[in-house]
């Protein structure tokens, strides 16, 4: 049936201007250089493909946040939510993390969900701390709020920056907002935020040119951690 | 009292197991070791389970007679033993004097651990439950804290440096890639940890001077070993390992009341006793699995055990005097470092390691070359236990 456009026009939520998140570059703990960009939407067809597999790995809670993030890409893939933006970690142009979230206002940022598909080297923790830097530092926000699904998720969000617990519900449901101010993010922004730019244009050309990925099971190995067994 | 050597070792990969009871991982280990020892119709006369934690993090109590019947061992006897993260090498000191007296035979000796089935924050409170009660566990001290603290005075009495640290820490993690029980398979490199303005957030302090991957994981994990009087090991398939000497001692529970808290008089007294008994010296010893919880403790008992003087324990670590190859490879299966320390277990899994150089059966990436004699140092509390033990290749 062809697209009611008149109606898709009502159905499809108004979009608040953001500015992109510039691309930039981190050094890994075993040597990777991770490219950290802002996705398009034509990238979430290629993403959900390595989001998949994480919708069966209950370990740490992968499922429910893989379920969610799967949900919010295609929400925004279809024009159903507001205001969302996507980044993803790529290293030698594999998808190895993502982390989006969107504006609830020009003033107030909603964090969604970081999906870190490499485990152990911290990508989760330099996605979300990309996320903060791009509300706070380009879309220019007083605040952020955030809502932790895993205990690793709450110890390196509510804990090491720390942030401030609220009684603001957060639109994922479950527990109140806990909140990322500016002066909280500046205050942990030399503990927790890097990465160098420019991205050098070979490395932007390989994560921009095909989001690689590994294979499903190779996937639920890294994030299960089966190798060997 | 007969001289004693084990017979068989086996060992579950190290790591996060969520799928496995610790019942489960016990057995797993023993049987492996059971089926490497070759008993045939043979059946081990005493169990001796290492265990720091069960009654705690899964209220479970008794773990010996469970595993003994879980094993179809029945009617052999079963203990549990609990001596902190030196657990492991107690119960194989047990064994051995329950061996050596003549009144067992055949002896298994398993250790294991399932820390990973609470958060990272109870793991370590369970850990600090070894500190003194009253004097430092209600002012909130943790092992890594601790060991901060002493990483910082050794590092102003003999002059470690973070560099020294760091080789520690990069060698044993390269050494964990090619071990396929390690826990931590991943080689870090020097930029990202260390040079990198990036390493702030990969390797974060944790418990200053310590940086995260100055620490040892969290893990899942069991090892065992079957042991049995050497005139008889002969009769079996593999080629015997003596154990040739073994020290233990302790000292204060608490680090201020010593009179020099960076020396680890325990260390050192246990180690001597051992190269005694064994009739060695440290020059002997071709490989080496120290209890590097830390990676200061790979040093400071490289320099304990009689390995280098005082103050060149990190210099030879970051000469590579210390790694496969050099002049004593020391925790060439990648050490508590990468290939974890699920306490009760990591005493057994030395044993075992040194068992696998010492019949020459790794890998050539991982084997030091003709090795025929080896150490391990299982380090309790900090440092308030310390069991070595010296074993000899049997030609």
């Amino acid at each position: 049936m062809a697209m009611d456009m008149e109606l898709e026009m009502v159905l499809r939520p108004p979009q608040l201007p953001m500015p992109p998140y510039p691309p930039k570059m981190v050094t890994l703990a075993n040597g990777k250089v991770m490219v950290i960009r802002q996705a398009v939407r034509e990238d979430v067809p290629a993403i959900l493909k390595s989001v998949h597999p994480c919708l069966f790995i209950e370990r740490d809670y992968y499922d429910v946040v893989s379920a969610r993030v799967y949900g919010e890409l295609l929400a925004w893939y279809r024009y159903r939510v507001k205001s969302e933006y996507c980044l993803l970690g790529q290293v030698d142009g594999y998808l190895v993390g993502l982390v989006n979230g969107r504006l609830e206002n020009e003033k107030v940022g909603m964090s969604y969900h970081t999906l870190a598909i490499d485990r152990g080297l911290r990508i989760g923790s330099h996605l979300f701390a990309a996320k903060m830097e791009y509300h706070m530092e380009y879309l220019n926000q007083d605040q952020v709020l955030v809502v932790a699904e895993s205990p690793i998720g709450f110890r390196r969000w509510m804990v090491e920056y720390p942030l401030i617990e609220t009684r603001i519900p957060h639109e994922l449901g479950g527990g109140d907002s806990w909140v990322l101010t500016r002066e909280t993010y500046f205050n942990a922004k030399p503990r927790l935020v890097v990465g160098d730019r420019p991205v050098p244009q070979e490395l932007m050309d390989e994560a921009m040119l095909d989001i690689k990925f590994a294979d499903d099971d190779t996937i639920r190995e890294r994030i299960a951690g089966l190798k060997g067994r | 009292m007969r001289d004693v050597a084990i017979i068989g070792a086996g060992m579950i990969p190290f790591g996060r197991r969520d799928e496995d009871t610790l019942m489960e991982m016990l057995a797993y280990a023993s049987l492996k070791a059971l089926d490497d020892a070759g008993l045939g119709d043979k059946t081990v006369d005493a169990v001796y389970v290492a265990n720091m934690g069960g009654g705690m993090l899964q209220h479970q109590s008794a773990i010996a007679s469970s595993l003994v019947d879980r094993l179809s061992l029945l009617p052999a006897a079963a203990e549990t033993i609990e001596n902190g993260p030196a657990s492991g090498a107690s119960a194989i000191k047990n064994g051995l004097l329950a061996v050596a007296s003549g009144y067992y035979d055949y002896v298994l000796v398993v250790g294991g651990e399932k820390m990973r089935e609470v958060t990272g924050w109870r793991a370590t409170d369970f850990v600090a439950t070894m500190t003194h009660p009253q004097a430092e566990y209600p002012y909130g001290i943790t092992l890594p804290g601790m060991a901060g603290m002493f990483t910082r005075l050794y590092m102003e009495k003999h002059g470690v440096t973070r560099e020294q640290l760091l080789a520690v820490s990069l060698k044993n993690q390269e050494m964990g890639t090619l071990n396929p029980y390690a826990h931590v398979e991943m080689a870090l490199d020097r930029g990202g940890i260390f040079d990198s303005p990036h390493s702030v957030v990969n390797n974060p302090v944790s418990a200053d001077p310590l940086h995260l991957y100055d620490l040892c994981p969290v893990s899942d994990g069991a090892a065992a070993i079957v042991i049995c009087p050497l005139e008889m090991a002969k009769k079996h398939n593999k080629t015997p390992i003596h154990i040739a000497g073994f020290g233990q001692a302790t000292d204060t529970q608490t680090l201020q009341e010593r009179e020099d808290p960076t020396d680890l008089k325990a260390v050192s007294l246990a180690a001597q006793k051992a190269f005694e008994m064994a009739k060695l010296k440290p020059s002997d010893i071709h490989v080496a699995e120290l209890h590097d919880a830390f990676t200061i403790l790979e040093i400071a008992e490289s320099e304990h055990v009689g390995f280098f003087k005082k103050g060149e324990g990190g210099k030879a670590a970051a000469a590579g005097k210390t790694r496969l190859g050099g002049q004593i490879p020391i925790n060439v299966s990648g050490g508590l470092k990468a290939r974890g320390h699920p306490v009760g277990a990591t005493g057994v899994a030395q044993m075992v390691d040194i068992v696998w150089q010492l019949r020459h059966e790794l890998p050539k990436n991982r084997q030091v070359k003709n090795a025929q004699n080896g150490l391990t140092v299982n380090f309790g509390g900090f440092g308030n236990n310390v069991l070595a033990f010296v074993l000899k290749r049997v030609e």
